[in-house]
């Protein structure tokens, strides 16, 4: 099968924070600059049409890759490539930057209580200016409302009058009424009730199915991720150390931390069985381990991965950032019983 | 076995201008010394409201206005503001969501162990001072001699949350109502935190209701669990009847709509609409209107928790079963 060009693509993109002390207080205390790299040398491609989820605990860097990615942040290294541009070059004009949507977390805080749900959603059509007149506007954000599940009548009221999920679809309605190509999704669905977010995932393969949509899916849990991927990238601070097609990771994960992220997950399956737990914790981003940035957490860490950081590489059908995968050695892995 | 926990008929009212909004109703249920008793529920049925009802921790203008609560046979719910605070702590712990809000910043973890010791237990300074240490072994935090004098600031979450459990049960109580208390981990800390409440509850047979919205954790940890909508407990059983075999249309929708980690689903089954705010709780069964099987008398009646097989449903489906045999 030929690869099929990719749609979005970030090469080995890098975010820093500088989270040193004010200048005075590090005069007297003698005490350097800290930086935190909360996103370090990351690759990926999205084809066109796909959703490329990527995964992690929190601190990972996952959501600042999400904000690179549209260009909320500018890339202290590294950079982004949207349908074959420069995000820079693209972002520039208004006609591609309507291209690109997010959506974020929590439908609370991202939807403005003062405004109407109508000028909520009208907004990117008036700033865009996608209709001429007040009809054409009107029109369009009823369309919206019943493409998302709810009716054009509700434009009247205001944020505060929606539960969650319905927050949630309103601002679906709002990302889609620039008729974006590409939208990024920052844990769409954590704050919201399990039933309802079953809701939303449904509403979102259903658009992207009926309007060619294509993805980026930040989200921590994994069974979430499972549904809605075609590709997954596993983050742990900043750096990604498995990328895998979906189906693949999950019957075959390689790299010792998303075999440790999938032992994890309390399952509906095993009620009242007992896991074995991951020892420890995610370092702080701030100090990360010398070389393979998990090695004082795995089980299967020897000296080379205390000095030197692995590469992503080519292994079995997927991409994994492991010296123990790539010398071999992970099959020996205790299996998880 | 005498239980620990009964509570019988709870029912918490919220007077406000508009009128008085009842947020749990009939609520019954008890937990067995050892036990875990799971509550589950989505946002707003009422699952913490439970909790801070027991504790006696209800947000005014809150108030419990009927039924009672027992801890090992004696009311606890009308108890003044001083007894009840001679409780908790000593009979009962309990642990929340956000560890760093439970802790208080400005004292070290070993002398918050020890004030709470020294507080409900019949014993010295010193044999305290030794226990808090024994402690912050027991619940896992490495170099435990030295961790007893750090701030809460000084801990990560995960650990924060540990020190938590110790405090918790360093009083030794005989129930401990644990609100989310992993909600706010990661998954790799969530698993660690579950697994030593678990054991703790265990070894000193203390009883447990743990609060979460998250299934994964109930179908892990809890011996029972019971389903809560809208205020009122929906359906009760042992763990693995109620996951794997749900007799209530809700508790079956809700199992249904959590995405499955072991396989890719064309679509997840979802469950149409949203819970009804406590203002506008429908007549009936509350479920009536999102449910898939309603008939008539569900509009108009309220159904009490009936006899389900494996479990006990407030569902008209199980009454007419009866019925019909």
């Amino acid at each position: 099968m030929p690869e099929p060009a990719p749609f979005v693509e970030a090469r080995d993109l890098a975010r820093y924070f500088d989270v040193s002390r004010p200048v005075l207080q590090r005069l007297f205390s003698g005490e350097g600059r800290r930086i935190l790299r909360a996103v370090d040398g990351v690759s990926f491609t999205i084809p066109k049409g796909t959703t490329l989820s990527l995964v992690g605990e929190s601190g990972c860097g996952k959501s600042t890759v999400a904000r690179l990615i549209v260009g909320l942040y500018p890339p202290t290294a590294g950079r982004v490539l949207f349908d074959g541009q420069d995000l820079r070059q693209a972002r520039a004009a208004a006609s591609q930057r309507r291209r690109m949507q997010m959506i974020f977390q929590d439908p609370y805080a991202s939807l403005n209580p003062r405004w109407r749900v109508e000028d909520i959603v009208a907004e990117p059509i008036r700033a865009f200016g996608l209709e001429k007149d007040a009809a054409g506007v009107r029109d369009r954000v009823g369309a919206l409302l019943t493409q998302v599940g709810l009716a054009p009548q509700d434009g009247a009221k205001f944020p505060h009058e929606f539960s969650g999920g319905q927050r949630q679809r309103i601002s679906i309605a709002r990302a889609l009424s620039s008729s974006p190509e590409f939208l990024v999704c920052d844990e769409p669905t954590s704050a919201l009730d399990v039933s309802v977010q079953a809701q939303i995932l449904n509403l979102m393969m259903d658009l992207q199915r009926r309007l060619g949509l294509t993805y980026l899916f930040i989200s921590h849990n994994l069974a979430v991720v499972r549904q809605v991927s075609d590709t997954i990238g596993v983050m742990y601070l900043g750096r990604l150390v498995e990328v895998s097609p979906a189906e693949t990771l999950f019957q075959a994960p390689q790299h010792p931390y998303t075999r440790a992220l999938m032992e994890a997950i309390p399952d509906m399956a095993m009620a009242g069985h007992a896991r074995a737990p991951v020892g420890g914790e995610v370092p702080s981003p701030i100090d990360p381990p010398t070389g393979c940035a998990f090695h004082p957490r795995c089980p299967l860490a020897n000296t080379r991965c205390k000095v030197e950081r692995p590469e992503l590489l080519v292994a079995g059908g997927a991409m994994v950032a492991c010296h123990a995968v790539q010398e071999g050695r992970a099959t020996s892995m205790p299996e998880a019983a | 076995m005498s239980p620990i926990l009964e509570v019988r008929d709870l029912r918490v009212e919220f007077p406000t201008r508009r009128g008085t909004l009842v947020a749990l109703d009939g609520v019954s249920f008890s937990i067995a010394p050892g036990e875990v008793l799971g509550v589950v529920g989505e946002s707003g049925a009422g699952k913490s409201m439970t909790g801070a009802a027991i504790i006696g921790l209800l947000e005014p203008p809150g108030r419990i206005a009927g039924g009672q609560i027992l801890l090992q046979g004696k009311r606890i719910d009308n108890l003044r503001y001083d007894q009840m605070r001679r409780i908790r702590g000593r009979e009962i712990g309990a642990i929340f969501q956000d560890p760093l809000t439970t802790l208080n910043p400005l004292y070290t973890v070993g002398d918050q162990l020890i004030e709470t010791m020294l507080t409900h237990l019949p014993i010295s300074p010193a044999v305290a001072k030794r226990r808090a240490v024994e402690w912050l072994e027991m619940v896992g935090i490495p170099a435990a001699a030295q961790r007893v004098q750090s701030y809460p600031h000084e801990f990560s979450g995960g650990m924060r949350q540990r020190v938590v459990i110790a405090l918790a049960l360093c009083a030794e109580p005989k129930l401990i109502v644990a609100d989310e208390p992993t909600t706010a981990l990661d998954v790799s800390i969530q698993a660690q935190v579950i697994a030593l409440l678990k054991r703790l509850a265990r070894e000193k047979g203390t009883a447990m209701m743990l609060v979460t919205h998250d299934m994964g954790v109930i179908a892990e940890t809890a011996d029972r669990v019971a389903v809560m909508y809208a205020g009122r407990i929906a359906e009760i059983g042992p763990v693995r009847e109620v996951v794997k075999n749900p007799q209530h249309p809700y508790t079956a929708g809700l199992m249904a709509s959590i995405p499955p980690l072991d396989r890719r689903v064309e679509r997840l089954a979802q469950i149409d609409g949203a819970m009804p705010r406590l203002s506008a709780i429908p007549q009936g069964c509350a479920y009536n209107p999102r449910c898939p099987r309603v008939f008539s008398r569900c509009a108009v009646e309220r159904p009490e928790l009936l006899d389900a097989g494996t479990t006990l449903a407030a569902c008209w489906l199980h009454a007419k079963a009866m019925t019909d045999a």
